[in-house]
């Protein structure tokens, strides 16, 4: 198993707050790997820079052991990251099927068709809705959506931001089943949650971030028992 | 399946383009645009021949023309990109300038008037393209306000350097100062002086350069709406982190737009200036700028061929409010609001709906009856 993200003591500002300290982590293929932490704690800014919208003033970023730091955003896409961006960012006016076409926006035009049949598979949801306007599908829909956008641009990894926000608690036990068939399909997958509970349950391994600092990792099942995690983001 | 159909529906226009379901609403947009140029401008030429249409009006032949041009280019940015621009004037003025410039010395080398006029028409394009590159790669970080208020900036800059810009043309070829102290010698001909703006441009659009420009201007902009590159510009405007998120280089395409846009103003601004003998830089103003977007904004944002109409009301208006005199401006600016509440106003708008709806059904009940009659 190779590592397919390295990313090494990265810091990140905004303006002159300092919200990424010194983050070092990795993914190796095949896995899913999962950042927790409260809000604010800087997880979606570490995802924010590994797909190049926001730039690290130290360390590298390496991705398939070529390094990405200084990558524009919209190449880091065609070499193989996927960003699902967190809310649900989806084309409102686009009909589900040209959202899906609108994420094969780099691929190759033969592979289009093969990846939108690849997406309809994993979202069956999606194929019956395939002329209706995003803009008026479910929550859950959309998060589907915008995960299978992603995919249309046949990633090597996956980063998905906070899939769970928002949605039922029955949506949310469906798209975590979809992570883990995405995963066990060979899509490698780093993601980041809120939801510690659940993003634990599917994670290889897990990273703890608190206000810009890693201060916990290990597998998924270790962070799960953890005493200082299951306190503070578990619930006792 | 059936709920598939029932939105389909609405998107396919029955009575104007029956059939084509891919692209269908592309295909109605385009029609109506091309037809609205091409029947208002056989009208207005048959209402000028059977001298309907006073000369008043026919002087504003051309700049009718111009001015649609501009809200189709202005609708590229404003539109499509979703980024308010208030500087078109200033790009519009970076054409005309430079076209009349050009026109000037192609004058000596070519004697058709008509390519002098399509080469300098080119030429204000490209200019006036250059100068949207210029200011556009360091501007189109902004978001916004700060866009509009830079590009605000900018077409008072351009005007104002027109203000104090010489251009002279001797026998040792072109000169140029930022004061009235232009050593020219004496078999010398002025081509831009200052203030006053260019003077001795010979007149060589006409009604039929002015539609066509219009209608390479709605080409090019509805064939970018319709590529690829315009579906990526649209969707960035629809959602720039989404965007970002699917490999879209945000910079580039809002860059293509703004440039086009600019290109195809610099282009109408060298058809406006050589519709008159003299043009003064005062003529690009801010106020000029505003004009073009409201022609956009009462079109309907987006909508290319409510901007079509608005523009050539618009320039009409002001005409045919001359009767009024004095109050002339007063009630323009009541017509202009007249017709703001009227277009959106859900109460006008369903009334509207319903009356053709029941002549439409009306009529569909009589060709029933009519029909079983005949069998």
């Amino acid at each position: 198993m190779g590592t397919v993200l390295t990313v090494d003591n990265i810091n990140v500002y905004y303006g002159a707050i300092h919200a990424i300290k010194g983050i070092s982590f990795e993914v190796n293929k095949g896995e899913i790997v999962t950042l927790i932490g409260a809000n604010g704690a800087g997880k979606s800014t570490t995802l924010h820079t590994v797909s190049g919208l926001l730039r690290s003033k130290t360390g590298d970023i390496k991705f398939l052991g070529k390094s990405i730091a200084k990558t524009p955003a919209h190449k880091i896409v065609a070499k193989g990251i996927s960003h699902v961006p967190e809310g649900r960012r989806v084309f409102q006016e686009m009909t589900v099927r040209e959202n899906l076409e609108m994420g094969a926006f780099i691929t190759k035009a033969d592979k289009v068709k093969p990846n939108v049949e690849y997406v309809y598979e994993q979202f069956p949801r999606l194929k019956e809705r395939k002329s209706q306007i995003a803009g008026t599908l479910s929550g859950g829909e959309q998060q589907m959506l915008a995960m299978g956008r992603a995919l249309m641009s046949n990633p090597q990894l996956l980063m998905l931001d906070e899939p769970s926000m928002g949605l039922a608690p029955i949506l949310v036990d469906q798209i975590f089943e979809i992570i883990r068939n995405l995963n066990k399909s060979g899509t490698t997958i780093l993601l980041v949650e809120q939801n510690a509970n659940m993003a634990l349950s599917i994670a290889d391994r897990a990273y703890v971030i608190e206000t810009g600092r890693i201060t916990l990792s290990g597998s998924g099942e270790e962070l799960a028992k953890s005493e200082k995690v299951r306190k503070a983001y578990l619930g006792g | 399946m059936v709920r598939k159909k029932k939105i389909k529906a609405p998107a396919t226009p029955k009575r104007l383009l029956k059939g084509a379901v891919k692209g269908s609403e592309y295909k109605r947009e385009a029609f109506i645009a091309y037809a609205i140029l091409i029947l208002g401008y056989g009208f207005l030429q048959l209402g000028a021949g059977l001298g309907i249409i006073g000369h008043n009006l026919q002087g504003q032949f051309v700049p009718i023309c111009v001015y649609v041009s501009l809200a189709i280019s202005l609708n590229l940015v404003v539109g499509i990109s979703g980024e308010l621009s208030l500087g078109h004037a200033g790009f519009m003025a970076v054409g005309a300038f430079s076209g009349v410039v050009m026109a000037r010395i192609l004058e000596t080398y070519i004697s058709v008037s008509s390519v002098q006029l399509l080469l300098s028409m080119i030429f204000g394009a490209l200019v006036a393209a250059l100068a949207g590159l210029l200011i556009g790669i360091p501007i189109l970080g902004l978001r916004g306000d700060y866009l509009a208020i830079v590009t605000l900036a900018f077409g008072e800059i351009v005007r104002n350097i027109m203000n104090v810009l010489y251009f002279g043309i001797d026998e040792t070829g072109l000169r140029f100062a930022f004061n009235h102290t232009i050593p020219l010698a004496d078999n010398s001909q002025r081509i831009i002086t200052g203030a006053i703006g260019a003077t001795g441009i010979r007149q060589k659009a006409s009604f039929t350069a002015g539609i066509f420009l219009a209608l390479f201007t709605l080409f090019i902009v509805l064939n970018i709406k319709n590529s690829k590159h315009g579906r990526a510009i649209m969707a960035i405007r629809d959602n720039r982190i989404a965007g970002e998120s699917i490999g879209l280089d945000v910079k580039k395409f809002k860059l293509t737009a703004f440039v086009v846009s600019a290109g195809l103003a610099g282009m109408a601004g060298a058809l406006f200036a050589q519709n008159y003998s003299t043009l003064a830089p005062i003529k690009f103003s801010f106020n000029t700028s505003v004009l073009i977007l409201v022609f956009v904004v009462l079109g309907g944002i987006g909508n290319i061929w409510g901007g079509i109409i608005a523009a050539a009301l618009l320039t009409i208006l002001p005409e045919a409010l001359r009767q009024f005199a004095d109050y002339r401006m007063l009630t323009y600016a009541i017509v202009l609001i007249l017709v703001m509440i009227a277009t959106y106003n859900p109460t006008i708008k369903s009334t509207l709906q319903m009356r053709i709806h029941k002549v439409t059904s009306r009529i569909k009940k009589r060709r029933k009856e009519t029909g079983k009659e005949v069998a």
